[in-house]
């Protein structure tokens, strides 16, 4: 009982301020509201991908070339073909290259040199991608003197190698010290150590870091827009110009016609759901691949 | 050094030397990182010298871009980026910080990690869907019902007078909000959870309302961490290119209103640079890609040395 007297006793504390309580109330009101503002793009965006873009994807669509203008039907296959070659090719340059960066921060990095490193890779991640396309040009499309899928692949390498640089240092140093120092202790060589221990070890957050570098990549147009220019046609060849899926979606949404807008929908609704597979496909993989080693 | 008798068996001279090609790859591959970024500026320095020597410091001073006659300024593009990216930060700050303040301070716990979660899709969609969606939803959507109604009661200020087309400064301002939200509410998320608990626990003890909290207890802490990550949206808004260029309207004049057409530096390229007849055309944009790239760079460590500094210090607080 006595507690009672007392907390009544608190009570006698004059209230907080009417108006401060109405300040307090409307400020919780309006931080809710954002969050409904914000949340409101992201979900009429996947609305209109699904809606818009379900309808138009069919056989066609996923097997077929572009028609000529005026006719319906055909499809973007050429495209989906033509982004993974220049994806695989931005990949073979871009995911060693990142490793190997971040495999020399993590193991040898503690120096001048590698703080350079750190902070270049650092501002290579903001270098605006029509940037990027614009040296992809200069290097490879002047000096081939015709776009090419290989031009494209460059630029989409030069943005994946920061990410996979970053990311590959982060996971490697998450591995113990001990780790390392009981494999020299084995006697095993420090390069066999770092690939078969170290690396080994931090394979799943690597992983992570390459797809998330991948996915960045995927969607990117502006750098191929003047690196593989784009194609209506079938081509694998690498030196010649290419689709790729979202070039074709931006030329097809700024075209006046209805058949194309269409297409460009179905394009995105393929385009996000690629993206998101590939990355979800390497989560679940690398973490029944953890648990199967634990 | 003294090597053991059993690690002198097992580490011969063949796997010292392999050790050593090891180590040179990686420095390679390191060295491949500076040697990118060297390029970069060596292109890019390189081939926009006639435009620089034809035109000089006049070049982002004069305001006509008439390719045909050769005349090249590039005044209407960098107050386009300047004024399209000003204004995705004028919607794009407050809702952000709402968001952060929001799943940092009030929201059950439960909900917390999907929130945040969905905020990052958002970055996750491509930028050309965000162009397409736009140029089908948000555009109808402006010219329909927003630029008629803000014509009505805002228009005497000048900034929301004319036609309302849609295809505007104000569509791209808008679209490019939307997609640096999740830069700027993830950073500001982050920072204003190393502000140490004992300040939201002394404000509150003080009698302050969780309102007063907030607004004295945190988010005054975290100032200068929200201020770079506000600077890393900007980095983000100003190099933007598909989504921009595919509702701005692509037109180089300078207008006061929002509503009129606009272009910017990213754009220009991206319409432009494919077809670019003539040596002093080409080097004309890549010159506008340079001073795009040199304004991006200095953004980016400006707001890097801000988080930095308060993440940093917050941590070496916590430890002590």
């Amino acid at each position: 009982m006595p507690e009672t007297t007392r907390i009544s006793a608190l009570h006698q504390v004059p209230p907080i301020a009417l108006r401060r309580r109405i300040v307090d109330h409307v400020m919780t009101a309006a931080s809710v509201l954002t969050v409904f503002i914000v949340l409101a793009p992201l979900f009429a965006i996947f609305a209109y991908l699904v809606y818009k873009g379900l309808g138009s994807i069919n056989l066609a669509f996923l097997t077929q070339t572009p028609k000529p203008v005026g006719e319906s039907g055909g499809g973007m296959a050429n495209a989906i073909v033509g982004s993974c070659v220049i994806l695989g090719i931005a990949s073979v340059i871009g995911v060693p290259v990142g490793i190997g960066a971040g495999i020399y921060l993590a193991e040898f990095g503690r120096n001048r040199f590698g703080d350079s490193i750190r902070f270049t890779a650092d501002v290579l991640n903001g270098v605006p991608s029509i940037v990027v396309g614009i040296v992809a040009y200069a290097i490879v499309v002047l000096s081939q003197r015709h776009f090419s899928a290989l031009a494209g692949g460059v630029a989409l390498a030069i943005m994946m190698i920061p990410t996979i640089t970053r990311t590959t240092e982060e996971m490697l140093l998450l591995v113990p010290r001990s780790l390392r120092e009981a494999a020299y202790g084995l006697g095993i060589p420090r390069w066999r150590t770092t690939l078969s221990i170290t690396l080994r070890t931090a394979t799943s957050g690597v992983i992570t870091g390459v797809m998330l570098a991948f996915a960045r990549v995927a969607g990117e147009t502006a750098p191929l827009l003047f690196t593989a220019f784009g194609n209506q046609f079938w081509n694998v060849n690498i030196n010649q110009p290419t689709a790729a899926l979202p070039l074709q979606i931006f030329n097809y949404a700024i075209s006046p016609y209805d058949e194309w807008h269409r297409q460009a929908w179905a394009g995105a609704l393929v385009l996000i759901v690629l993206i998101v597979t590939a990355v979800a496909a390497v989560r679940v993989a690398v973490r029944r691949g953890t648990f199967g080693a634990a | 050094m003294v090597a053991l008798p059993a690690a002198s068996l097992l580490r011969g001279k063949s796997s010292e030397v392999a050790d050593r090609v090891f180590k040179l790859a990686m420095v390679l591959c390191g060295a491949a990182v500076l040697a990118t970024l060297a390029l970069i500026v060596y292109e890019l320095v390189l081939r926009s010298g006639p435009s620089w020597h034809a035109f000089g410091m006049k070049f982002f001073i004069a305001d006509e871009w008439d390719p045909v006659n050769a005349k090249f300024g590039a005044l209407p593009f960098v107050y386009g980026t300047l004024v399209s990216s000003f204004l995705a930060l004028l919607i794009a700050v407050p809702l952000s910080i709402g968001v952060a303040v929001f799943t940092t301070e009030m929201c059950p716990v439960f909900l917390r990690s999907p929130l945040s979660f969905f905020v990052e899709l958002l970055a996750a969609i491509p930028s050309v869907v965000y162009g397409l969606w736009a140029i089908f939803v948000l555009v109808p959507i402006l010219s329909n019902y927003l630029e008629p109604f803000l014509g009505k009661t805002l228009g005497w200020t000048g900034f929301f007078d004319g036609p309302p087309y849609g295809i505007s400064m104000l569509a791209a301002g808008i679209i490019l909000a939307i997609m640096i939200i999740p830069i700027i509410s993830s950073i500001t998320r982050e920072v204003l959870m190393v502000v140490p608990r004992h300040q939201r626990e002394a404000a509150l003890a003080l009698g302050a309302t969780r309102w007063e909290m907030i607004r004295v207890g945190v988010l005054r802490n975290a100032r200068a961490g929200i201020v770079g990550g506000i600077i890393l949206g900007l980095g983000r808004a100003l190099g933007e290119t598909m989504a921009v260029t595919m509702v701005i309207g692509n037109r180089p004049e300078i207008a006061k209103s929002l509503f009129a057409p606009g272009y910017t530096m990213a754009s220009v390229l991206a319409n432009e640079f494919s077809e670019a007849t003539g040596d002093v055309y080409l080097s004309a944009l890549i010159e506008i890609g340079l001073a795009l790239f040199l304004v991006t760079i200095v953004v980016n460590a400006l707001a890097r040395v801000l988080v930095w500094s308060v993440t940093r210090n917050q941590a070496v607080g916590s430890h002590a």
